[in-house]
């Protein structure tokens, strides 16, 4: 997020796009919620009715994955009603010329048709984000994966950048991002192509730094994304892997191939607390502890570093994950040591990772800080690009409407989207082992009434959902929550494993897997006699 | 309990209700202020369940200590008691309205943080009774077991069955820490006893101002689940079986050293954990970086 979380009750016209906030990220909904209760205006754009429908001023049902079109034909408004901020374009962007000859193909009316939003309620809340005094975007995973999830993210970012909503409290671009910490391993480098700090691998300089800072040789070549370690793997390229602490048997697109790609390895670690349907692959697994037994930090969507403290001691063998892998460092021959575990692990970050140069578990005692914070007196940012942007201005990027890479046909007429509710989390790992089972414990694949009239399918039935890379089965909750055409699943459930059917087609810049589209088609196998399931929620 | 004195005001005021104005002079514990409270003190545990000595707030209740403050020890008011059966029905928490005070915070923290509008006032007068619509077990309202109105009681109107005779109130340590669930990173007390999580208890210290979802507030339970990992495992004829740890990262370390030696650095790749601590994160891509050769790292950022 360039902004922080409370910042939303400071805005004036809040956009969700692509986010179920109030199932995902229930705390940032109970916000989004209370600013519209304190009079702020709401846009929800999203194919499914979702819970903050109910308070949105305005609704943009668009189709999945049509996201670019919707976002050009907001800016072409903008533009064409002369709405946005001269004077920040002026200053602070660049490309702003081909980025008003890209948007001005974008008329309501073409967007209109493209998306299925009609032309006059594109032009409603283009005035209403153009006009706002301070305006932010909140979007997630529905913006993100997509095989033109960069080109999306981008052409909100132009958005933002076109009426000037960057650099103030209350403004912003705000990415939700779903996992406790994977803002911090992204910071922490474990990605292909970044060391700590987002410094580049590829850079000599930095690598020459980090091979000074580690006293060790490091290597050149960008490295691979999780899905290209799953076609690596098929092809006999990759060999070993280490997993610690991820589930891809249930949580990466298209599971068969990720299963057939991790039984091609000659060895595989997984390190783990519970013996996921990934670890049950490997030929050893190491265990781990829990969030509640361990000391270190984790960082939020809005960049706040804060403490991890442990609270229990572990009962039985199992270690933090930071001792195993220096106990494994040491048993390859290597001198790692960090008697003062986590908290001596953050002084070695701090001193290589610029963003959290004043980062100490001991500043962060009083309360966690949002980086960038470079040095020990560094307040922290709230907050981002307030006096300019990283690159130094701001860069309009003109993209182009590009349809899904598998959309529905005859064969498979059903459109898939996949994602997460409230009751849930990601493969159901620690959710699934807690008391909230008892609120929810299958899949309920959604699909409107319509479909299930013409399918002849009642809600609670089963039926077989399968896609050309897989079939799973689930039941049906009948709602209009998803669009007609359209069905629903979450990846909560191993006896649902709904990511065999999700497509392994990526966006070219970034590798996201288009898990929000598919297409995908229906049996139902016991037409009429479907068992009736006793009792079970609806989503909220 | 909020009453309070304005001079040249006739009647007392609801301090809650009445806005300040330019000159008022407000007593907060004047006299009459005193008086007033003692009896609606005395008003309130007319019409509660006192059995303190084994509920589980005694000693963290604000209405035992609000009749501490002003010595309130009886009630002159013996009439009628309305018993209520206490609700159990749902997976979290139960429902007691025998000891409930009927102040209201968890009808306005679950109208005004979460939105679901569960929680009313039923009734008038003297049978007056905080409730969801029809009085239904709250699986049938818009419930989303966000656990707010749990953390806002003040006394033991509505308790974590968790908690239920696992502990007293200041035999329970409380650690602040952050949830292990989606990216807001709330900070959430966890309850302990005897190297147990009991419980979580709200904390506003974070971005959530004490707020909570289902997930935070009652989804911890996994940490205690018979299904954890105790031991290292390794594959042999096609079953897991338990090895000390340095069996096992001996034989990891050599399998790597093999691999390493045959193909490089390229035949490696490592997945790190969104749900892995910085600290954690940061050691596993150096320890993939320097000493597996390989930039192959990843994790489900994407995901």
């Amino acid at each position: 997020m360039t902004n922080s979380i409370n910042e939303i009750l400071e805005t004036d016209v809040i956009l969700v796009i692509g986010s179920n906030t109030t199932e995902a990220h229930p705390v940032t909904g109970y916000r989004i919620r209370q600013a519209v209760q304190n009079g702020k205006k709401l846009i929800v754009a999203d194919p499914r009715k979702i819970e903050l429908v109910k308070y949105a001023d305005l609704w943009l049902r668009h189709r999945p994955g049509t996201d670019i079109a919707l976002l050009n034909g907001l800016a072409h408004v903008i533009l064409r009603d002369d709405l946005w901020d001269k004077q920040f374009v002026a200053e602070r962007s660049e490309g702003f010329e081909e980025f008003k000859k890209t948007v001005a193909k974008y008329t309501p009316e073409r967007v209109a048709e493209i998306t299925g939003v009609e032309a006059g309620l594109i032009e409603q809340a283009a005035r209403m984000y153009g006009k706002a005094e301070k305006a932010t975007i909140i979007y997630a995973m529905g913006i993100t994966q997509h095989a033109s999830g960069t080109h999306n993210v981008m052409a909100v970012a132009n958005l933002a950048i076109l009426t000037g909503n960057v650099g103030r409290p209350g403004t912003g671009v705000d990415p939700l991002r779903g996992q406790n910490n994977v803002q911090g391993a992204c910071d922490m480098g474990c990605l292909p192509n970044y060391y700590p700090s987002y410094q580049p691998v590829d850079d000599p300089h930095v690598q020459s730094n980090f091979e000074r800072f580690w006293q060790a040789k490091l290597p050149q070549e960008v490295g691979l994304t999780v899905t290209e370690m799953t076609d690596a793997a098929r092809q006999g390229k990759i060999k070993c892997m280490y997993i610690m602490g991820e589930n891809p048997v249930l949580s990466d697109p298209d599971g068969n191939r990720v299963v057939e790609a991790l039984q091609a390895l000659e060895f595989l670690v997984v390190q783990d607390i519970f013996l996921t349907e990934t670890a049950q692959l490997a030929e050893v697994v190491l265990p781990a502890v829990t969030f509640a037994e361990k000391n270190g930090t984790f960082t939020n969507t809005e960049r706040r570093i804060q403490l991890v403290r442990k609270a229990i001691d572990t009962t039985s063998s199992a270690k933090p994950d930071w001792q195993i892998i220096i106990e494994l460092a040491q048993k390859m021959g290597h001198f790692w040591q960090y008697p003062g575990g986590p908290e001596q692990i953050m002084e070695e970050i701090a001193r290589c990772a610029p963003l959290y140069g004043g980062i100490s578990h001991h500043r962060l005692e009083k309360g966690g800080i949002h980086w960038p914070c470079p040095t020990p007196g560094h307040p922290g940012t709230a907050y981002l690009h307030a006096d300019g942007f990283a690159r130094g201005k701001g860069k309009f990027h003109s993209v182009e409407h590009v349809p899904p890479a598998e959309e529905p046909d005859e064969e498979y007429p059903l459109l898939l989207i996949t994602g997460r509710m409230l009751y849930h989390f990601h493969t159901g790992t620690m959710s699934r082992r807690s008391h909230l089972e008892e609120l929810r414990s299958e899949e309920l694949a959604m699909m409107h009434p319509q479909d299930a009239e013409a399918y002849g399918i009642k809600d609670k039935d089963r039926i077989v959902v399968e896609s050309r890379r897989g079939k799973v089965t689930t039941r049906v909750q009948v709602t209009d929550f998803v669009p007609p055409g359209s069905i629903f699943m979450t990846f909560h459930f191993k006896e649902t494993p709904t990511n065999v059917l999700t497509i392994a087609s990526t966006d070219p810049i970034c590798k996201i897997p288009e898990l929000k589209v598919c297409a995908v088609k229906i049996r139902v196998p016991f037409p009429g006699q479907a068992r009736r399931h006793p009792e079970s929620f609806s989503c909220h | 309990m909020c009453v309070v004195e304005v001079k040249g005001a006739r009647k007392l005021m609801a301090a809650c209700a009445t806005p300040v104005s330019d000159g008022m002079e407000v007593l907060t514990e004047s006299d009459r202020v005193i008086n007033a409270r003692r009896e609606i003190l005395r008003l309130l545990i007319a019409n509660h369940d006192l059995r303190c000595l084994t509920c589980e707030r005694n000693g963290d209740c604000r209405l035992q200590d609000y009749c501490y403050r002003y010595k309130v020890e009886d009630t002159p008011y013996k009439g009628e008691v309305i018993e209520y059966p206490i609700d159990t029905n749902n997976p979290f928490f139960i429902r007691d309205y025998s000891k409930c005070i009927r102040c209201g915070k968890c009808v306005t923290v679950c109208a005004e943080i979460n939105g679901a509008y569960v929680y009313d006032f039923m009734h008038r007068g003297f049978e007056t009774k905080v409730t969801s619509a029809y009085d239904d077990t709250l699986q049938e309202t818009t419930c989303t077991f966000c656990g707010m109105c749990v953390n806002v009681c003040p006394v033991a109107a509505l308790v974590e069955k968790s908690t239920l005779w696992a502990g007293r109130p200041w035999e329970i340590k409380k650690v602040t820490t952050t949830c292990p669930y989606c990216g807001v990173g709330c900070q959430l007390k966890l309850k302990v006893k005897d190297n147990r999580i009991i419980g979580v208890a709200a904390d506003r210290s974070g971005p959530n101002l004490g707020d909570l979802c289902s997930k935070g507030q009652f989804g911890w339970d996994y940490v205690h689940s018979p299904d954890r990992l105790t031991d290292p495992l390794v594959k042999r004829n096609g079953k897991f079986i338990k090895v000390s740890w340095d069996e096992a990262l001996n034989y990891v370390a050599a399998r790597f050293k093999d691999i390493l030696n045959e193909w490089g650095g390229r035949a490696f790749a490592g997945l790190s954990s969104a749900k892995c601590t910085n600290e954690e994160n940061y050691l596993f891509q150096k320890f993939m970086r320097s000493i597996l050769q390989t930039n192959n790292i990843d994790h489900c950022a994407r995901l």
